[in-house]
C-alpha cells in the first residue's frame, strides 16, 4: 500500500494540471478574500464596491482574526468545483489514457490501487488547504501592518477546526468528482455535471425550494453544497450578512459534518465496488 | 521447455461473452514452464480477450483459468507475471523513467532494476524524456520494459512488434528468444505468422474466439518432403521406391513427393541420375504456418457457414 501511494502521490506531484487548479483556488482566493476588499477600502466609501459597508469592517474583514473565512469561505462552491475537476481529472485520466490496466497488472489489487489514488488525493488537498491559508495569512499580515490592525489569531483549536472542515469540504467534491469519473470512464463528462450541480442545480434548488415549496427543504438541506455551506459557516466566524456565496446556517454544524462524512463514504465505496466488479478492457 | 512440469497457465473451457456477442468460446490453453508459446489469430479473433482474463483485467463468464497455480489477478501471480496488453499505455506527461519507477513503486521492485530493463530494451539514451514524445516503436519498448520490471517468471505480451520497423521488429524477437533461453515462460499473441514460426516453440490457433488448434510449431507442420521433378516420372518413382521403400514416394500432378529428410536430397539425385534418369528439379518443401493457418481457419469459416 506504501508504494502504491507513492506511485500515486508522485503522479500528482508531476502533474500540471493539479499545481493550475491549485493556481486557480489561491488566486481566486486572495482576489476575492484581499484584493478587492483592499481596494475597496483604500479607494474610500464613495466606492460603490463599499457602499453601506463602513471602511473599518471592511479592514476588519482582511485582518488575521478572519483569516479562516478567507481562507475556507469559497471552499462550498468555486474551489469545491476546482476539487471535483482535480478528482476527474486524476481518476478519468486512468481511464481515457488506459493507464488503468498498466497499473492493476502490476502487484497491488484494484481497492489497494483506489484507495492509495484517494490517499494521495486527500494529500494534495492538505497541501492546498494549507498553501490556501499560508498565503491567506501572509496577506491578513500584510494587511494588518500596513493599516495598523488587530495582529490577533483565531486560537489554535479554532483553525484546526476550520482547516480540517475546509478540507472535508474539498475532499467530498473531489471524492464526488472521482466517482462520476468511475462511473462515465471518463474526464469531460464528470466535469461538465458536476461543475453544473455545484455552481447552478444546488443553488436553484434551494432558492425554489424556499421561495416556492418550503416542506421541501429537508430534501435541500441533504444536498451536499448544502452542507458544504453549513459545515465553514459553523467552523468560521462569519455571519449571515457577511457570508460568501454558498456559504448559509441551513442546518447545524454537527448535522453537515456527519452529512458530508457519508457522502464521502459513499462516494468511495460507490468507485470501489464499481472499480471491483467491472471489467477493465 | 518442461513438457511433465505442471503448466503454468492452464485455461479449460474458457468463456466471454458481452450482451449477444461471444467474444472467447470454449477455449482450453496450455502453456508448459520455459516455453515460448505463440497465440496466433486473426484480428477480432479473442486473442486480447484471452490475456485479459488471464491478467485478471476482465472476469471470464464460464471456464476455469489458473495462472501460476493461483488464480488470475491475485498479488501473487500478478507480482511473478509482466505483461504488455494490446497498446503500451503510459503517464503522457511523465518520462519514461517516472513512468518505469512509479509501476517499480506499485509493484514493489528495487529502483536498480529500472536502469537493468531500460538497457534491455535500449532505451535508456530517452528515458528522460516524456513518454508523449516517443514514437510508436519506443513506446512498444518502453512497455516490453515495464512487463520485464518485475523480473517475472511468466511474460505475456500481446503483439509486441506491433508499430516497430524492421530493425526493431528484429531486435523485439531476439528480445523474446533470449528470454525464452533464460528459462521464463513467455506467451506472445500475434497476427504475424512469420514471427510465431521463428520464435515459439508451441503454438495454439484462435479464430472466432474458438481455439483450432495447439501443437508444436514443427508438429504443425507437418512432415517435410522433397519435390522432384524428373523423367520418365514412372521410372523414377521405382527407382526411389526401390532406394527408399514402400510409401515414400508418391505422384503428385506432374511431380514425385518423396517423404525424406531434405538433408538426403543429394542422394536421391544420385540415385535417380545413376539410374539414367534426368532430373530437372529437386528441392524440399515444408507448409509454411502461414498454409496451416489459412487451412484451419478457412474450414472453421466453412464449417460455421455449414
Amino acid at each position: 500500500m506504501l508504494g502504491s501511494y507513492r506511485a500515486e502521490l508522485l503522479k500528482l506531484r508531476k502533474r500540471s494540471a493539479v499545481w493550475v487548479l491549485f493556481g486557480a483556488g489561491l488566486v481566486l482566493s486572495l482576489i476575492f478574500g484581499y484584493l478587492l476588499p483592499y481596494l475597496g477600502y483604500t479607494t474610500g466609501d464613495d466606492n460603490p464596491g463599499t457602499d453601506g459597508v463602513p471602511r473599518a469592517q471592511v479592514l476588519e474583514g482582511m485582518l488575521p482574526s478572519h483569516v479562516l473565512d478567507n481562507t475556507i469561505g469559497g471552499y462550498p462552491i468555486f474551489a469545491g468545483a476546482l476539487a471535483l475537476v482535480l478528482g476527474a481529472i486524476v481518476i478519468g485520466g486512468e481511464y481515457t489514457w488506459g493507464t488503468l490496466k498498466t497499473i492493476l497488472t502490476q502487484r497491488p489489487g484494484r481497492a489497494s490501487v483506489l484507495t492509495a489514488q484517494f490517499l494521495a488525493l486527500g494529500t494534495m488537498i492538505v497541501v492546498w488547504v494549507l498553501g490556501i491559508f499560508v498565503a491567506s495569512a501572509l496577506c491578513s499580515i500584510g494587511i494588518a501592518a500596513a493599516e495598523d490592525g488587530s495582529m490577533s489569531w483565531p486560537g489554535p483549536l479554532d483553525l484546526l477546526r476550520g482547516l480540517a472542515g475546509g478540507w472535508l469540504v474539498l475532499m467530498m467534491w473531489c471524492l464526488a468528482g472521482a466517482v462520476l469519473a468511475v462511473a462515465f470512464r471518463n474526464v469531460a463528462l464528470p466535469i461538465g455535471l458536476g461543475v453544473v450541480w455545484i455552481l447552478g442545480i444546488e443553488t436553484l434548488l434551494a432558492g425554489v425550494v424556499s421561495s416556492l415549496l418550503p416542506d421541501l427543504d429537508v430534501v435541500t438541506n441533504a444536498l451536499p453544497g448544502t452542507n458544504a455551506g453549513s459545515l465553514v459557516f459553523a467552523v468560521t466566524g462569519i455571519t449571515a450578512a457577511d457570508a460568501p456565496p454558498g456559504v448559509r446556517d441551513a442546518v447545524s454544524g454537527g448535522r453537515a459534518l456527519l452529512t458530508l462524512l457519508v457522502y464521502c463514504a459513499l462516494f468511495a465505496g460507490l468507485a470501489a465496488w464499481t472499480t471491483r466488479r467491472r471489467d477493465i478492457t | 521447455m518442461n513438457e511433465t512440469a505442471a503448466p503454468l497457465v492452464e485455461v479449460t473451457g474458457l468463456t466471454k461473452r458481452y450482451g449477444d456477442t461471444l467474444a472467447v468460446d470454449g477455449v482450453d490453453l496450455t502453456v508448459l514452464p520455459g516455453e515460448v508459446y505463440g497465440f496466433l489469430g486473426p484480428n477480432g479473433a479473442g486473442k486480447t480477450t484471452t490475456l485479459r482474463i488471464l491478467t485478471g483485467l476482465i472476469a471470464p463468464t464460464s471456464g476455469s483459468v489458473r495462472v501460476l497455480g493461483g488464480s488470475p489477478g491475485q498479488a501473487d501471480v500478478l507480482g511473478r507475471t509482466g505483461s504488455m496488453i494490446e497498446s503500451p499505455a503510459f503517464y503522457p506527461y511523465l518520462s519514461g523513467l517516472d513512468n518505469l519507477r512509479l509501476l517499480a513503486e506499485y509493484a514493489e521492485v528495487p529502483r536498480e532494476r529500472i536502469d537493468e530493463v531500460l538497457d534491455l530494451v535500449d532505451l535508456a539514451d530517452r528515458a528522460k524524456d516524456r513518454f508523449s514524445t516517443y514514437s510508436l516503436g519506443m513506446k512498444q519498448r518502453l512497455g516490453v520494459a515495464a512487463a520485464l520490471l518485475k523480473d517475472p517468471e511468466l511474460v505475456i505480451l500481446d503483439e509486441p512488434t506491433n508499430g516497430l520497423d524492421p530493425a526493431g521488429m528484429r531486435d523485439m524477437r531476439r528480445l523474446i528468444r533470449e528470454l525464452g533461453s533464460e528459462g521464463r515462460t513467455v506467451l506472445l499473441s500475434s497476427h504475424l505468422l512469420g514471427e510465431v514460426q521463428q520464435i515459439c516453440d508451441r503454438v495454439g490457433i484462435i479464430n472466432s474466439g474458438r481455439m483450432v488448434a495447439e501443437h508444436n510449431v514443427e508438429d504443425l507442420r507437418g512432415e517435410q518432403e522433397l519435390v522432384v521433378r524428373a523423367a520418365p516420372r514412372e521410372t523414377a518413382q521405382s527407382v526411389l521406391t526401390e532406394f527408399l521403400g514402400a510409401g515414400t514416394v508418391h505422384l503428385y500432378d506432374d511431380t514425385l513427393r518423396v517423404k525424406v529428410a531434405p538433408d538426403r536430397a543429394a542422394e536421391v539425385n544420385r540415385v535417380l541420375v545413376e539410374a539414367g534418369i534426368a532430373v530437372s528439379e529437386l528441392h524440399s518443401t515444408e507448409r509454411a504456418l502461414e498454409d496451416i493457418f489459412f487451412e484451419l481457419t478457412t474450414s472453421e469459416e466453412r464449417a460455421d457457414v455449414g
